[in-house]
């Protein structure tokens, strides 16, 4: 595999960008390997990255319905940030935040990870209280984080409506929040993933478990039979769906979450603005169309769209909040499936199948934690035994009831 | 959007209603002999399926009452509307 440097730029612009190597193979699948991963998305691929380059496992194959990233991970509005309110929850998002510091250099792939900021409103006496809380916690737990006056956050965004429906009291501000290109994630992964042997095998649909005497041995696919001595499920939305094939369920249920975004304009918004009363947050892609979030619809769904009187809900608070935006137009909407957990934090389990585990739950939020989780599963399956920082993500929480409860911290905001 | 159909009241916009998840989850009379699985089983594990979906919903903004619905997640076509105490129909798989 050839670097990406500004030398290998120079080079082939000589011959007209013409001869720039694939980023990935594209082989045949082999009979057996020693760990599957079912679901190309970010964290199935980072998860195969880690297996090759961290834990000295290469013969492993990543197994993807459609083509990587078309699923949350190509269909999210790619805002990162790590202040969430719980030890556990510090301890994994703050591992992925660490990660994404490093990301472009180690991938030798810009992710175009952009710590722009990220602004956390509170409207209410009841939202103050909430991110003091929280602030003062996720400061505890040495995530950084910045109270801000109203003054200041007029000062940030200077065109935003401070008073009227939604008014502003306060902020919790996270400086190195932002944001990160989400195919460049999964490419970046990809590539050097594939760099280091893992095999990418996209149009492959898994629609089966070979399971012996409680132990997984492989998995059927569209393209037949193929072997594994562990199986990593990360296919999001689609969890119930495989946990089904294996025999067993989840404590899950699958919404569809939607995001627009407007026609390109002049850079306007510098930072992410988000706030956990109202189902609306916004940021500016570097292409300059702004990026829209909206909340989840009520009800179960493989449908991939979302429902109109959502897209109404969010951008009549759009409008209320940016009286300068009520004359955008919106050029494309979109949904996604995500898999929601009651206490809003993911799934990083064994299951109740031997060699078989799941990696799922991230819901509304998980394309922030893209490296961390890809880290600690790997670490997992690599060892037969969970990752520390994973342990208490188990499955097994919804039984003894040690719920790791963010709901307040990603209810609404992802 | 859905147009839903109350069984009390008719045809109504989606908006008016809220959806309580998968239906004909009875509690367990048991409760002293459930060991942690099955209560966790009973409060949190779904079926969640991709496919013809029983569940709940309220008519909030009409009569307020509770009716159950028959749907395909893959397509959110509708498939029944029916009371609570109603068996759901026999022949949902076909239509789906
Ligand atoms: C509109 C929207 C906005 C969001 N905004 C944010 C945000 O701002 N910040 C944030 O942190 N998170 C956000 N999220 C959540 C985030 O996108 C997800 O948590 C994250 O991308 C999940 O990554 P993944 O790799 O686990 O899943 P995915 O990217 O969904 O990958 C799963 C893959 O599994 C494949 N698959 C499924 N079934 C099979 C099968 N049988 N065989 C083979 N392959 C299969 C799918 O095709 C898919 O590619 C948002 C999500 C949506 C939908
Ligand atoms: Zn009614």
């Amino acid at each position: 595999m050839s670097r990406y440097s500004v030398f290998s730029l120079v080079r082939n612009a000589f011959s007209y960008h013409q001869n720039w190597q694939r980023a990935w193979r594209s082989p045949d699948p082999k009979r057996e390997y020693d760990v599957v991963i079912v679901g190309g998305g970010g964290h199935g691929l980072a998860t195969a990255y880690y297996l090759a380059t961290e834990c000295g496992i290469t013969n492993v194959a990543v197994i993807e319905k459609g083509w990587l990233g078309g699923g949350n991970t190509g269909r999210n509005t790619t805002i990162v940030r790590s202040n969430y309110l719980w030890d556990e929850s510090a301890a994994l998002y703050g591992h992925a935040m660490q990660l994404w510091q490093g990301l472009s250099q180690a991938l030798n792939y810009n992710v175009m990870y952009s710590p722009r900021g990220l602004l956390h409103l509170a409207h209410s006496v009841h939202d103050m209280q909430e991110i003091q809380r929280r602030g003062n916690a996720i400061y505890l737990n040495g995530i950084d984080s910045e109270f801000l006056s109203p003054e200041q956050v007029r000062e940030m965004v200077p065109f935003m409506s401070m008073e009227g429906r939604y008014p502003v009291l306060g902020a919790l501000l996270q400086k190195r929040g932002g944001t990160a290109r989400h195919d460049a994630v999964a490419w970046g992964y990809a590539r050097a993933a594939d760099a280091a042997g893992v095999d990418i095998i996209q149009n492959c649909e898994v629609t089966g478990f070979d399971i012996q005497d409680g132990t997984v041995t492989g998995v059927q696919t569209s393209r037949g039979r193929i072997g594994a001595k562990t199986v990593g499920v990360v296919t999001a939305g689609h969890s119930s769906v495989m946990a089904e094939m294996a025999g067993f369920r989840m404590p899950l249920e699958s919404f569809p979450l939607q995001a627009l975004v407007s026609e390109p304009v002049k850079p306007v918004v510098d930072c992410v603005i988000m706030s956990n009363g109202v189902h609306a947050y916004i940021s500016q892609s570097d292409k300059g169309e702004l990026v829209i979030g909206a909340s989840s619809d009520a009800y179960n769904s493989y449908t991939q769209r979302g429902s109109y009187d959502i897209i109404e809900d969010t951008l009549q608070a759009i409008c209320e909040m940016y009286p300068l935006f009520t004359r955008m137009r919106m050029l494309r909407q979109w949904g996604g499936i995500v898999d929601v957990t009651v206490d809003r934090s993911p799934i990083i389990s064994k299951t109740p199948v031997r060699n078989l585990y799941f990696n799922c739950g991230w819901g509304t939020g998980g394309f922030k934690c893209t490296p961390g989780s890809g880290h600690v599963f790997a670490h997992s399956l690599a060892n037969g035994d969970m990752h520390a920082i994973a342990a208490p993500f188990s499955m097994d929480r919804f039984n003894s009831g040690a719920l790791v409860d963010e709901g307040a911290a990603s209810a609404v905001a992802h | 959007m859905f147009l839903i159909s109350c069984p009390w009241c008719g045809e109504r916009d989606q908006t008016e209603f809220h959806c309580h998840g998968e239906a004909h989850i009875a509690r367990p009379e048991n409760s002293l002999e459930m060991d942690d699985a099955a209560w966790g089983d009973y409060v949190f594990f779904r079926k969640n399926v991709k496919g013809v979906h029983l569940e709940r919903w309220t008519h909030d903004h009409g009569c307020g009452r509770w009716f159950n619905a028959a749907r395909n997640t893959a397509t959110d076509e509708f498939l029944a509307f029916y009371k609570p105490g109603e068996a759901p129909p026999a022949d949902l798989e076909r239509v789906s």
